[in-house]
């Protein structure tokens, strides 16, 4: 608890801090701190509706699927058909951009290889099916068609130039280690056995 | 959503009657893991909405609706990027920018970056990819972004 508390002090000292001024904008009639509350309240919301679920669904898959099932179909070398895969796994998930981070965090960890994960964020970014609904009924058919019909190319392109720059080296940090890495080695991924 | 919350308590429930040791684990880590993800996150959502808040819609419709031609996908491109918006509120706002005369491959550069580029998020998005990845996966969104605009512009009066 308490190397909790030192871990994340900066951060939390913010939220002290904040939380103060905004409690006290209401006390004293603060209109500009009652209004950035209110958009706090709006993101919080935003977050707390989709966050821990996420989680739980993330111990969950984390616990039940074997790594290597999840390795042979998307990891290295399992083809462009895993990244179609990819696509429509992103394309069904809900909620922030900062939600997906963790999600990548664990399919790193089970073996997808690293241009599928980028795959996956730019999927997740551009394609999610809740959003394209939002997309049609405020801008129309034509516009969100035609955007999502150029967002693949694009993001296919990138996720092949990150795979050439950052594949070899790409490691994802997966907030689990909450003790030394080393105390903990059921969260690591093997990149290459050979190590022990 | 509610789809999503079902599907997570079926299979949470499924997984607790199959192994209730190993749920119980899941449970633990998954809970690990959003409470170290949770302060850094609040802490980023706490400065966005103090910094930018004074900035509200009104502004950003003013801004984005302001200038036409090139200047006008820079500006979407700059606050699409820096903007941390919703998509529940971000998507009625695209619709009254359209209705107030900006065309659409504007409204694409600011929908794309929006989605895809989070500057205020790079700190957290740091801590899963490292600086290097995360900071080359928002220059390339941006770019790409621009693409998808520019591309846009110069095919929405042919279809």
């Amino acid at each position: 608890m308490s190397s909790y508390l030192a871990r994340h002090r900066i951060d939390l000292m913010i939220i002290v801090l904040f939380g103060l001024v905004f409690v006290l904008s209401f006390v004293f009639g603060w209109e500009g701190g009652q209004r950035a509350a209110a958009s706090f309240r709006d993101f919080a919301l935003e977050m707390i509706v989709v966050l821990p679920v996420i989680f739980l669904l993330i111990g969950l898959v984390d616990a039940w699927m074997p790594n290597e099932v999840v390795a042979r179909h998307t990891g290295d070398g399992s083809g462009w058909k895993s990244s179609l895969w990819m696509i429509l796994f992103a394309m069904l998930q809900v909620g922030p951009l900062y939600g997906a981070f963790p999600v990548a965090g664990l399919m790193w960890r089970k073996g997808t290889s690293p241009r599928n994960i980028f795959i996956y964020l730019g999927a997740f970014s551009t394609l999610k099916l809740p959003m394209i609904g939002f997309e049609v009924g405020f801008l129309g058919l034509k516009f969100t068609l035609l955007r999502a019909a150029l967002a693949v190319p694009v993001f296919l392109v990138m996720a092949i130039v990150m795979d050439k720059a950052f594949g070899k080296t790409f490691v994802v940090n997966d907030m689990a280690a909450s003790r030394p890495r080393d105390s903990a080695p059921a969260t690591h991924r093997p990149p290459n056995p050979t190590a022990g | 959503m509610i789809l999503l919350y079902v599907a997570t308590l079926a299979l949470f429930l499924l997984s607790l009657a199959a192994d209730r040791g190993k749920t119980v684990k899941a449970l633990r880590a998954g809970t690990r893991m959003f409470l170290n993800l949770l302060p850094s996150l609040l802490a980023i959502l706490i400065l966005v909405a103090a910094v930018l808040t004074p900035l509200g819609p009104e502004t950003i419709r003013g801004w984005l609706g302001a200038e036409s031609g090139p200047i006008a996908y820079v500006i979407a491109a700059a606050v699409g990027s820096v903007a941390l918006i919703p998509g529940p509120a971000a998507y009625p706002m695209a619709g009254m920018l359209i209705d107030s005369g900006v065309g659409y491959p504007v409204i694409a550069v600011f929908i794309t970056t929006l989605m895809m580029v989070g500057i205020v998020t790079l700190p957290l998005e740091r801590r899963f990819f490292g600086t290097r990845v995360a900071v080359a996966r928002n220059a390339l969104s941006l770019i790409g972004a621009l693409v998808i605009g520019l591309t846009m512009a110069s095919v929405w009066s042919l279809l």
